[in-house]
């Protein structure tokens, strides 16, 4: 851990003066960036540890329910998915050339990477509300008209084998039974999917809201080879909530897409 | 308030014994731990306190004490942990041919059904001697079965089954508390376990309502649920005397007649200020959310026999609740 | 003593600028601390009006004072309002907030504005929290156990949900502050080994608040989304699982209970060396031992739910886990009592809470292995045994260090001292009235009385009104102090910057502080408790 080496008090009213950004508690710029960049990655783990807890009931109830998380996840648009995944890389790359043209001290370079960065962030946000809006049609959104098992947002159809209902095909009673049970528990899925991927956008909203200061901050030429603190930490944020996405894709999108026997 | 100042539960279970044996050495050794504690703050308190002229001695630590004072306690919890891991294994093992209750917890009582046919509702009747294994589920909440005399809980947790077994050692009547807070009601889903003799289990069992008697159950509720308290049969009580109602016009404090069908009573049973008899306050309890419909079955049942011919039909004969001598009335 | 001209007239934090302006949007960290004071004490009381609910109701075996409907909605309120809005900010928030700085050399926390936004956030939680409480309240226990919190309870679940889950962002900005400031605040030749234990234990609640506080805010949001939109996570009638509820509420709920206590070990730590004019003995197993119990406090959480319907196999590794974690907690209390040996003891107010901590809360921790050992546990959980052992370490733990140091500190805070001889008869009174409202409950536990019964058997009636006169001495206990700290303010003593000629940083500045703490920047060149080198404090006596 940096002890700072012994600065006299004049010392650090002249620098305190000459760097306006420097905070009057901390005895120079080092400090306060280091700070900044320690209290971001601390706030990080927070956030881990908050998506941790709807990760760990999506694992358990996976595990049980395997069949019908299998064929919800199924339900989902693969492509529209995947777009969305790279727009979000495609998000943090253009971060990351941010910060880089702020250790460049190209003021115009920043002001392009951060406008591409809203741009992909808000395409994202787009692409998640049409997803949305496909699943309120297909009734697989729970509370709201909610069913899987007829009509428009029918999961059994092609699962048969997955769901377990070709052996109770014959059965009246066990199939009406089965079929509410698929009901259940791929409800528990999607509000799994919404909960988890509304906490996502809700994350990335505030992150857009963040990205319109950083990005005015740049333009009005705040950020200097020697002081880009802000968009460090907000890119680190950024990125953080980028590996969220990362995770969740393959968890909620490709628990089981082999081609159905 | 002084009548009754237990200190110590009764020890009614084969595993009390080592309950309270492993909770004794608990008791000891936190006691002497804690009187080694006091005493020794007091003994230095006392001993160095603030005087001219003494100055304190500085000491930085002892790695010996501090490798004593981690490993011994370590020790001796160890010794704790093996105790009641054992007999919590034990707890939960139950042995092969336990005799099996099944227990329907809901808001607010215990339903309980043995294997024999009997069913009991908060109340819970074995053997002296003989392995009991509960089965239990909830129909709503969580709950938790609790019999402090055995040294027994388990929570009974809706959509599952949990179970716990015991076997009593000692006749008597024990608590059965709920011990998992489950709204309103919750210190009020309390019962009894009824330990008996053998013979005398016996005879409660052959002699007793067998389950089926749908007007027997009711009549049993009717003691249960304190409803014999107002409606009664020997003198005017508070409530309108029920022999001989069911079937009757009844009229109402509002000026309305009504006929006591099955809904009337029912009714009066849920939500008893919706009709209210005339000459009557209105002070009966209301019951919705305390019985079940399979308890309002029984007691409309029981009801419905208090206006049966004292010969009956078979298989239903009237029924009059015990020690009072039923009078017609029309 | 003639207060001085100079001392008068000068500049510290309090009288720096004037005005509620300066106040409410103050970014100096002892103005936020006594921001803080104020709140947790509001909410103190209301915590404490819900306890003598609670026991005025359990003086008859009948339920003849409340309806079962208050009663319940009495204890889950004052299990919600101790827990969330007074004890877990208690002694960071106030004590924290102030000393921290001070004690490593800093001239702020590292976010003076975040710090100030936790507390507003506090404040927007705590409004909420009393909205819910005056149009209907909550009545589901504090632990929210679903099915009934999600679907049986027709009381105010979602909104007093959402004002604890408000309230862990203010507990998590505290904890990310105090993170920052320790690693990269220090001043020079601060090195981890020299920093007061305080620093070492607060360090050690903020890892807590920052890796568990989020796990309960997204517990609390899925039991409201499920009670809003009917979700079913929860409800094994649909697949869901009651008790995963309890596993994620507990991984939080239990590093929450180090969370309450560490801080007060924290103050202990700094009284007991001065009050004994010694180093604490084995300074470096003390510190250890702080980071020690936030790991392994991680790690225990199922001992809650040993009879909750969890596997056998996992119950006893459980219980093993919580064995573990009582013995930091043990060598600290040993440690402590160490300190004193051969040392030069005094008898002052922070002292006697001094001890009244270390032995009530060895009765307190002790009376936890009972909890961890799994067949007593069977017997004892969920009835009084557990409300008295909690209350133990809680109060006679917690509560009397957040008091021990709010004495020990208050010359500091106000620049006034306290009257010592009301001090200490407050302690005593606290200490006798604790005892004797809790000591009974470990019996009634024992004897099998549930937890949260509004109405109970006639037999247990004894223990019950013991309790409740136990709890009306601890009351005034607890009212004396807030009594004469105010007086102290217009009439005590003026203190000077070190009364109690203790070591840290903290006693060099001035009694108040200034606004920036130091004027010069100060430089570390001693151990921790250097007490060889530091004279006499003059003799404490029992002044008016």
């Amino acid at each position: 851990m940096s002890d700072s080496p012994l600065v006299s008090d004049a010392q650090l009213d002249v620098e305190h003066h000459d760097r306006p950004e420097l905070r009057h508690h901390f005895a120079d710029v080092e400090q306060q960036r280091n700070a900044a960049s320690l209290g971001m990655w601390w706030f990080l783990g927070t956030e881990i540890m908050f998506f941790g807890g709807m990760f760990c009931a999506y694992l358990i109830y996976r595990r049980w329910y395997f069949p019908e998380f299998a064929s919800a996840s199924r339900s989902l648009d693969l492509f529209v998915g995947s777009f969305n995944t790279v727009v979000l890389i495609c998000s943090s790359l253009t971060v990351a050339q941010a910060v880089r043209a702020a250790q460049l001290g190209n003021r115009k370079l920043q002001v392009r990477m951060l406008l591409l960065t809203l741009v992909f962030g808000l395409a994202f946000l787009g692409i998640k509300s049409y997803e949305w809006g496909n699943k309120y049609k297909e009734h697989h959104i729970p509370t709201f008209d909610y069913n899987v098992i007829s009509g428009e947002g029918d999961l059994i159809k092609g699962n048969e084998h997955l769901l377990g209902i070709d052996k109770v095909q014959n059965d009246p009673v066990k199939l009406r039974a089965r079929k509410a049970e698929i009901q259940q528990h791929t409800k528990i899925f999607y509000s799994l999917y919404f909960a988890l991927t509304g906490m996502h956008a809700i994350h990335m909203i505030v992150g857009v809201g963040i990205f319109i200061c950083i990005t005015w901050m740049a333009h009005k030429g705040r950020f200097t080879p020697e002081y880009h603190t802000p968009l460090e930490i907000a890119g680190l944020y950024w990125h953080f909530v980028d590996i969220v996405w990362i995770y969740l894709f393959p968890l909620l999108y490709l628990i089981d897409r082999k081609p159905t026997i | 308030m002084f009548d009754n100042f237990p200190l110590w539960p009764a020890a009614a279970s084969s595993h009390a014994f080592w309950e309270d044996t492993l909770y004794i050495f608990l008791a000891v050794v936190c006691v002497v731990m804690t009187l080694l504690i006091f005493t020794v703050v007091a003994v230095f308190a006392t001993k160095y306190r603030r005087r001219h002229g003494r100055e304190a001695t500085q000491i930085e630590g002892s790695l010996l004490l501090e490798i004593g004072w981690t490993v011994i306690p370590l020790g001796i919890m160890m010794v704790m942990f093996v105790g009641g891991a054992v007999l919590y294994f034990h707890m939960r093992t139950p042995p092969r041919d336990a005799a099996e209750v099944y227990v329907v917890a809901k808001q607010w009582m215990w339903k309980l059904q043995h294997t024999e046919g009997q069913s009991e509702i908060n109340e819970l009747h074995v053997p002296v001697g003989r392995d009991v294994r509960l089965i239990m589920t909830s129909q709503d909440v969580i709950h938790s079965f609790y019999v402090p005399a055995f040294r027994v809980k388990m929570d009974v947790v809706p959509g599952r089954y949990t179970t716990m077994w015991f076997r009593p050692i000692k006749a008597g009547t024990y608590h059965l508390f709920c011990a998992q807070y489950c709204g309103t009601m919750h210190s009020g889903m309390i019962g009894q376990v009824v330990v008996m003799e053998p013979n005398d289990y016996q005879a409660w069992m052959s002699g007793g309502p067998v389950a089926g008697s749908l007007a027997q159950n009711g009549q049993a509720l009717f003691q249960q649920l304190g409803c014999s308290t107002c409606h009664r049969f020997d003198v005017q009580g508070r409530g309108p005397n029920l022999v001989g109602l069911f079937g009757k016009p009844v009229q109402l404090e509002d000026g309305r007649t009504v006929i006591a069908d099955e809904d009337y009573v029912r009714e009066s049973i849920v939500n008893s200020q919706a009709k209210v008899v005339s000459g009557f306050k209105p002070i009966m309890p209301i019951f919705q959310g305390q019985v079940s419909d399979e308890q309002l079955n029984a007691l409309v049942a029981y009801v419905k026999s208090l206006s049966q011919a004292p010969a009956g039909q078979a298989g239903t004969p009237a029924l009059a609740p015990a020690g009072t001598q039923p009078q017609s009335t029309k | 003593m003639a207060t001085l001209a100079v001392s008068e007239e000068r500049k510290n934090y309090i009288n720096a600028e004037y005005g509620i302006r300066s106040w409410l949007f103050t970014t100096d960290h002892k103005r936020i601390a006594l921001l803080y004071l104020l709140s947790i004490t509001a909410f103190f009381f209301i915590g404490g009006f819900a306890a003598l609910l609670i026991r005025l109701e359990l003086l008859t075996p009948a339920g003849d004072l409340l309806s079962a409907d208050a009663y319940n909605k009495a204890f889950t309120m004052h299990g919600q309002v101790m827990v969330f809005f007074f004890l877990i900010p208690s002694i960071p928030a106030v004590l924290g907030n102030f000393l921290i700085p001070i004690m490593i050399g800093a001239k702020d926390l590292a976010f003076p504005r975040i710090n100030l936004i936790s507390w507003y956030i506090y404040i927007i939680a705590g409004i909420l929290y009393i909205h819910c409480l005056v149009t209907g309240g909550v009545d589901t226990g504090w632990t929210f156990y679903p099915t009934f919190s999600t679907q049986f309870s027709n009381t105010k679940v979602i909104e007093a949900g959402l004002a604890i889950f408000i309230s862990g962002f203010s507990s998590i900005l505290t904890g990310l502050n105090f993170v920052v400031t320790v690693h990269r605040m220090r001043a020079p030749g601060m090195t981890w080994s020299r920093l007061p234990l305080f620093v070492w234990s607060h360090y050690a609640t903020s890892i807590i608040m920052l890796l568990g506080t989020p796990v309960i805010a997204i517990t609390l949001v899925l039991v409201v989304l499920e009670r809003a939109l009917n979700l079913g996570i929860f409800d094994p009638t649909r697949g869901g699982d009651p008790v995963l509820f309890q596993h994620l509420f507990w991984f939080y709920s239990h590093p929450a209970v180090y969370i309450m206590i560490l801080p007060s070990m924290a103050v202990i730590s700094e009284i007991v060396p001065c009050f004994s004019r010694k180093r604490v003995f084995g300074y470096n197993f003390v510190a250890i031992s702080s980071i020690a119990i936030a790991a392994i406090g991680f790690v225990v959480w199922a001992h809650h739910m040993f009879v909750a319907g969890i596997s056998l196999y996992s119950a006893i590794v459980f219980s093993f886990l919580s064995f573990l974690v009582a013995v930091p907690s043990a060598v600290k209390v040993f440690n402590w009592t160490a300190t004193m040996y051969k040392g030069s003891v005094s008898f002052s107010t922070p002292m006697l809470y001094a001890f009244g901590f270390i032995g009530l809360f060895t009765i307190g921790g002790l009376t936890g292995l009972f909890l961890a050992t799994l067949g007593v546990d069977v017997h004892v959980h969920d009835t009084y045994f557990v409300i008295a052992h909690f209350h133990y370490v809680m109060v006679g733990g917690a509560v009397m260090g957040y008091l021990g140091g709010m004495h020990f500190w208050w010359p500091k805070i106000s620049g006034k001292m306290y009257p010592e001889g009301w001090g200490r008869l407050a302690a005593l009174i606290v200490f006798i009235g604790f005892n004797l409202t809790f000591f009974p409950q470990f019996i009634l536990g024992y004897l099998g009385m549930p937890r949260r019964y509004w109405q109970y058997p006639p037999e247990y009636q004894v223990l019950n009104v013991l309790s409740t006169a136990g709890a009306t001495i601890l009351a005034v206990g607890y009212l004396l102090p807030m009594v004469y700290l105010l007086w102290s303010l217009r009439y005590g003593k003026p203190a000077e910057d070190n009364p109690w000629k203790a070591t840290g940083l903290e006693w060099t500045t001035s009694s108040p502080p200034p606004t920036f703490n130091f004027d010069e920047t100060p430089v570390v060149t001693q151990e921790a408790y250097d007490y060889e080198n530091m004279p006499l404090p003059e003799e404490v006596t029992l002044e008016r």
